[in-house]
Formats: structure tokens, C-alpha cells, sequence
């Protein structure tokens, strides 16, 4: 497959995913979820049996904002016939209160999960994140650098490392585009979940890069024409193309089944790996090496 | 040259036996020692609590939350629920207790018992000058509060008949309730329950011994329940409940159903790509994997409370431990194209695929390493199970499967 020669048009489908998603977190922002600002998560439904129960987004919401006096509410439909209420931080006797009101408009209900985070644990839980974020960034440079430590002609060793980091870039991205077009959509908040993802995503991206990397290393050394890096890297891809899918691709198995028949409340974290894993394969395969190539002529 | 594998192989299928047996939710291993599942897969509440220390000296502040997780561990027994966990933090300078309460019922009525521990303290009073009305500023906190009480019993008035509530100070406490009274002999004494006046009867004479009645107007279940509640003991500081987790016992055990049913897909159709990609060698990977699963989750079993979050991890950790096997068996069938035999391809395989297998786990580990450091609970069982996964995967892989392929494969 000749993947350096139609470098262009991998490059520019990965160019238009990076546009479409760095303009859906410009448009519509990413939600902090409640971990991170504090607020209350509140799913509910009507028991079962009750066939009157007249729940619903719109009534519920009606209902927090009329009844209840609760300014900043968002409702979403969840699964199950459930409904996911987000609200300010509220104290365990208003929660209670709230509840009870609850139940003499739509019913018997049944709480199906209940979170509810004060602002300053918000704020600690949001440190404590970008913290992880910095010490995983941090761990990850620190170990391209020793990955790529030995000099190497004709490509210098910093830019393996340079562009290592922006496959790494590209990865992050578009599953965080993804969960701005989500939170517009579905609510979807950037949570503690959220950051979990990218951190295993950015774990994952990295590797593959590296085993391209390597046997583009490996094929220059053992080549007599090293100028010809279009070539050598183009090569080096195709032996490795194989594994870098199938190593994917049983982590990406695993995932779907999970996505489509694990629980709802894994369900985003799932999408968010899943993706990231997709797109880190094809960058490892068709960005890395590719942006590898364009080097060359400046050496 | 073949008995040392097959010796090797034995010992591995006969632990991975033992370790399936030990994790089956069905037979032996669930009699004798069942799983432990976390509160979001059992249903349950996770509370976060803030420990007001403004009226404690800083010194003090240690013993105190020590304290206070005892007093609170002691009430949470009594709602019979298995292994309640109270667990006192420190972060930056305030202090915290969880408190996690797997499979209970009612969560309304046991967040008001922890919080509603009487919070009792004595104040002396300072009449006012004039007309004026009784207000707070009229009473000046004593360091005599409920953390010195030893004990309590319910008691009946000789006279009215009425319930009365006798307290018993430790010898701290006895010490303190005769210097105040000393200092306040026919002056008021204010007693203060969650800082709301109950009494205010006049020191008629210093009180030695550390006995104190309060008497107030309780029926007789409140006095009950209070001298319960001194019993367990009195909050030596207010606590605030920051943050609350709940999750239904619904959501908890349709999680856990959905988590293993996916995982199991999952790890089948992951078993099945094997087989068809790479054939006979796929079968010793799938072998390999199921022998992985086995010895992880004995692992998590002795170790570690499962939660869905670590059960996640472990799922995901199912899909990166083919990886190694799949590393290996791409370079075997280079080597394969180069022209070596069989066996030696094989042996040749794994050498050269080690350093791209330890590299590739590399980096899942520093991620899992500062997840683990740097996060709560939830995130923190995850991380431990993809880190725990990951470290099984690179024996499973290079050991399990090499050893199956040295015995089963036959030189050529």
C-alpha cells in the first residue's frame, strides 16, 4: 500500500477532524461536570407499575424551575425511561424535601442514582485532574525522549520526538471535539471520566507511534540508500501495519461490546477510549509516518 | 529438552484450575470466601464530610479526627450493613472523613443519624444587663463539650416522673465540670445540644465526681435515643456533608449483570479473531487469555474491593493482553519468511518482540501508576486494575503461551 505517496489525502482527512472538532469546543464549549464545579446529578423514574406518571423532560424541568424555584436546571432523557436532572449543589434535607415533592407530583418514583458535590471539593477534584493531566504529559515526554534517545541520521532524533507528540495531539483532540458535539447533544460533561479517557488514550497513542518509529529506524540503518526516506518509510509502515490494526482492533472488540452491552454509565467513558484508540491507529499509521517523510528535504 | 516445559505447563494449568474455581461466583470459592463488590455495583452511598475544626486547637486537630472517626464508625455499625468504611483524609489544611455505606436501604435515614450525633457543649451564661432577651452572645463556649462524656443512662425524675438524661464525664471531663461549676457557683450554666439551648439550670455548688444531669422536657424515646447516642458517643467537632454519591441497588446490579455479560462477549469475539487471523497459533493465544483471566481475577479477589470502574479496567486490560501474542506472532512469521524453521522462528519471535512488548506496556503503566496517585476512589480502582492487568499480561503472554508452543509444537 503506498501510504507516502497519497500522504496528502491521509493527512488532510486528519487535518478536517482536528478543524471540525477544535471548532465544536469553540462552539459549544465543554460542559465541567459536577465534579469539577460541584452541582448535583440526579437520576429518577417512575416505578414501573405506575402507568399515570406523566415524567418527562419538559415537566420535570417545568417543575424544578415553577414548583421548586431552582434556577439552572438542565434535564436529559436517560436510559431506561429515566431522566438525568443536573442542579446546583443542594444539602441532604433539600434533597429530601425535593424529593418528597417529587413524589406527590409524578408518584411513586425510584432514585435511581444521586450525586451531589460541594464547590470546594469541585475545585480540589479539578486540581487533583490537571495535576494527572501535567504528571502523565510529563511521564510521556520523559519516555519519548528515552525512546528516542540514540542519534540518528538522516533524521534527528528530536523530530521522532516532535512529531510523537503531535500524533499524540491529534489523538486527544477529537475525542475531546467528540464530547463537545456530546454535551450539545446529550449533556455529556467533561468529568473525571472524561480526563481518565484521555489519559489512557494518550498511554495508548504514544506506543504505536513508537513502533512505527522504530522500524523506520531499524530500515535506515540496515538500508544502503538512506536518502530515499520516502521510500524506507513507506515500507516500514506496510511491515507494521498489520500489527499496529490487529493490537487495536482486539482492544477496539473489547470496547464495542462494551459500548452496545455493558452499563449505561460507562457508555461515554467507553466511546471516548474507543475513538481515541481509532483515531491513535491511524495516526500512528497514516500521520506519523507521513509527517516523517516531509522532513526529509529540510535535513 | 521437553520434560521442563511440560512440567511448567502443568503447573500453570493446574494454578489457573485453582484460580477459576477460586473466582467462580457458583461453587467453592463464593461459599468460602465471596467476592467483595463496590458500592456502585451493590447499590449504596459514598458521603464526604468536612470536620469544622475552627474551635479546635491546632495541635488537637489529629486526635480529634481520629476521635471522630471512631464516634462515627460505632454509629455506622448499627445500620448492619457489611463492612461500613470510615476512613478519616486530610486535604490541605481541612479535614475530611468518608464514610461509605455499601447495599443500604434507606440513605436519607442514615445520612441523619451520622449527622444528627448530639453535638453537645456547655456554656457559661451572661445575664443580660437589662430587659433585654436571652440571645447566643449572651452564653461564652467552655471548653467542656461532648467528647468528654464516658457515658450516659436514661433516668426518671423521683418527683415528676419525667425522663431525664445522666451523663458521666471521663476523668478529663470530671475535671473540667468541677472547675467551671467551682467558678460558677449561683450563676446560670447553659447546656447546648446541636447548638440549641435545652437547660439552663443555676450551679447551686462545684460539682466533683463528673456527674451531670440534663433534664430538659424530652419524652421518653428522645431521652432514649439521646443516652443511645452518648453511648456511641458525642461528636467532639460539627461535621458538614460536602459531597454525596448514591447509587440505586438496581443500577448497581444491572451494572454488574451488563459488565461481565459484555466482558464475556468481548473477550469471545476477541478469542474468535484470534483463531481466524492466526490460526493454530491463535488457539495457544486463546488458551492464554483465558488462563489470564483466571489468575488476574484471583488477583482482584484477594487483593482488592471490586468496583465497576476496576471491572472496566480489567475488561480493557482483556483487550491489551492478546497484544503481546500478536507482537510475537508477526514476528515469528517474518522470521518464518526468512526462511527459519518453525521452532526457530518461534524462539526467534519472542526474543525479538520482548523490547517492542515491555516498551508498548510502558507507558499504560506510567498512566495507570499517576491515575492511581492522583485521584479518588472511583478512579483510583480502575487504575489499580488496569495496572495489576497489564502486569499479568506481559506473563501471560510471554510465559503462558511460550511454554504451550515449546510442548505442542513439533520440530519440523
Amino acid at each position: 500500500m503506498n501510504i507516502i505517496g497519497k500522504r496528502k489525502i491521509f493527512l488532510s482527512i486528519s487535518g478536517v477532524l482536528i478543524i471540525a472538532s477544535i471548532a465544536a469546543v469553540l462552539i459549544f464549549g465543554l460542559k465541567p461536570g459536577i465534579d469539577f464545579v460541584g452541582g448535583t446529578m440526579w437520576q429518577v423514574r417512575c416505578q414501573m407499575s405506575d402507568v399515570r406518571c406523566q415524567m418527562s423532560a419538559e415537566s420535570l424541568k417545568d417543575f424544578f424551575e415553577k414548583d421548586l424555584g431552582i434556577k439552572n436546571i438542565t434535564v436529559f432523557p436517560a436510559a431506561d425511561s429515566s431522566f438525568l436532572i443536573r442542579l446546583p449543589h443542594i444539602s441532604e434535607p433539600e434533597h429530601q424535601s425535593h424529593l418528597g415533592q417529587l413524589k406527590a407530583k409524578f408518584g411513586e418514583i425510584e432514585e435511581i442514582r444521586f450525586e451531589t458535590i460541594g464547590p470546594t471539593i469541585g475545585k480540589e477534584l479539578r486540581n487533583k485532574a490537571f495535576w494527572a493531566i501535567g504528571l502523565v504529559l510529563l511521564g510521556i515526554s520523559l519516555y519519548i525522549a528515552f525512546a528516542f534517545r540514540k542519534v540518528s541520521y538522516p533524521v534527528k532524533s528530536w523530530k521522532y520526538g516532535m512529531i510523537t507528540l503531535i500524533t499524540l495531539f491529534h489523538d486527544v483532540v477529537i475525542p475531546t471535539g467528540l464530547l463537545a458535539g456530546l454535551g450539545a447533544w446529550r449533556g455529556i460533561e467533561m468529568d473525571t471520566n472524561f480526563i481518565v479517557a484521555l489519559l489512557v488514550i494518550m498511554g495508548f497513542s504514544v506506543h504505536d507511534t513508537i513502533v512505527v518509529f522504530d522500524r523506520i529506524r531499524e530500515n535506515l540503518f540496515l538500508s544502503r540508500d538512506r536518502e530515499n526516506l520516502s521510500a524506507i518509510a513507506n515500507n516500514s509502515v506496510n511491515q507494521t501495519i498489520a500489527r499496529s490494526i490487529n493490537t487495536s482492533l482486539t482492544l477496539v472488540l473489547v470496547l464495542l461490546a462494551m459500548f452496545f452491552l455493558g452499563p449505561v454509565s460507562l457508555k461515554y467513558f467507553v466511546l471516548i477510549i474507543l475513538v481515541g484508540t481509532v483515531v491513535g491507529t491511524y495516526s500512528s499509521i497514516f500521520v506519523a509516518a507521513p509527517l516523517l517523510s516531509f522532513q526529509k528535504s529540510r535535513v | 529438552m521437553k520434560t521442563k516445559p511440560i512440567f511448567l505447563l502443568i503447573i500453570i494449568l493446574l494454578s489457573a484450575i485453582i484460580a477459576g474455581i477460586f473466582v467462580s461466583p457458583q461453587w467453592l470459592g463464593a461459599k468460602y470466601r465471596p467476592w467483595r463488590l463496590g458500592l456502585d455495583l451493590v447499590g449504596g452511598t459514598h458521603l464526604v464530610y468536612e470536620i469544622d475544626m475552627s474551635q479546635v486547637a491546632s495541635q488537637d486537630r489529629d486526635s480529634i479526627s481520629g476521635g471522630l472517626r471512631d464516634v462515627i464508625e460505632r454509629r455506622v455499625n448499627l445500620f448492619g450493613v457489611s463492612e461500613p468504611q470510615v476512613v478519616s483524609a486530610k486535604e490541605g489544611d481541612s479535614y475530611r472523613l468518608v464514610v461509605e455505606l455499601a447495599g443500604i436501604k434507606d440513605v436519607g435515614a442514615a445520612i441523619n443519624e451520622i449527622g444528627m450525633t448530639p453535638l453537645l457543649d456547655f456554656r457559661e451564661a451572661v445575664p443580660p444587663t437589662n430587659d433585654q432577651q436571652l440571645t447566643t452572645d449572651n452564653f461564652i463556649p467552655t471548653n467542656l463539650t461532648g467528647r468528654y462524656i464516658k457515658g450516659a443512662q436514661l433516668d426518671f425524675d423521683q418527683t415528676t416522673g419525667a425522663a431525664q438524661v445522666d451523663i458521666q464525664f471521663n476523668d478529663e471531663g470530671a475535671k473540667i465540670f468541677e472547675e467551671l461549676t467551682g467558678r460558677n457557683v449561683g450563676k446560670p450554666l447553659a447546656i447546648f445540644l446541636d447548638n440549641a439551648l435545652i437547660e439552663m439550670p443555676t450551679v447551686r455548688e462545684k460539682i466533683s465526681g463528673g456527674q451531670a444531669q440534663i433534664t430538659g422536657k424530652f419524652t421518653v424515646d428522645e431521652a432514649k435515643k439521646m443516652v443511645e447516642r452518648f453511648n456511641a458517643g458525642a461528636l467532639p467537632a460539627p461535621i458538614k456533608l460536602v459531597s454525596q454519591q448514591t447509587i440505586g441497588p438496581s443500577l448497581g446490579q444491572e451494572s454488574l449483570k451488563k459488565a461481565i455479560y459484555a466482558g464475556t462477549i468481548g473477550t469471545t469475539i476477541v478469542m474468535l479473531f484470534m483463531l481466524i487471523y492466526y490460526r493454530k497459533f491463535g488457539i495457544f493465544a486463546s488458551l492464554a487469555l483465558i488462563i489470564y483471566i483466571a489468575l488476574t481475577a484471583a488477583v482482584f479477589k484477594l487483593g482488592i474491593t471490586m468496583t465497576l470502574a476496576g471491572i472496566a479496567g480489567f475488561i480493557l486490560s482483556i483487550g491489551m493482553a492478546v497484544d503481546a501474542n500478536i507482537l510475537i506472532f508477526e514476528r515469528t512469521k517474518e522470521e518464518i519468511k526468512k526462511g527459519l524453521s518453525r521452532l526457530s522462528a518461534i524462539e526467534e519471535g519472542f526474543k525479538r518482540a520482548w523490547p517492542s512488548i515491555r516498551d508498548s506496556n510502558v507507558s499504560t503503566i506510567i498512566t495507570s501508576v499517576i491515575l492511581y496517585k492522583f485521584t479518588s476512589s472511583f478512579v483510583q480502582g480502575f487504575a489499580l486494575a488496569l495496572l495489576i492487568g497489564v502486569l499479568i499480561s506481559m506473563f501471560s503472554a510471554i510465559t503462558i503461551t511460550r511454554t504451550m508452543l515449546r510442548v505442542f509444537v513439533k520440530k519440523d
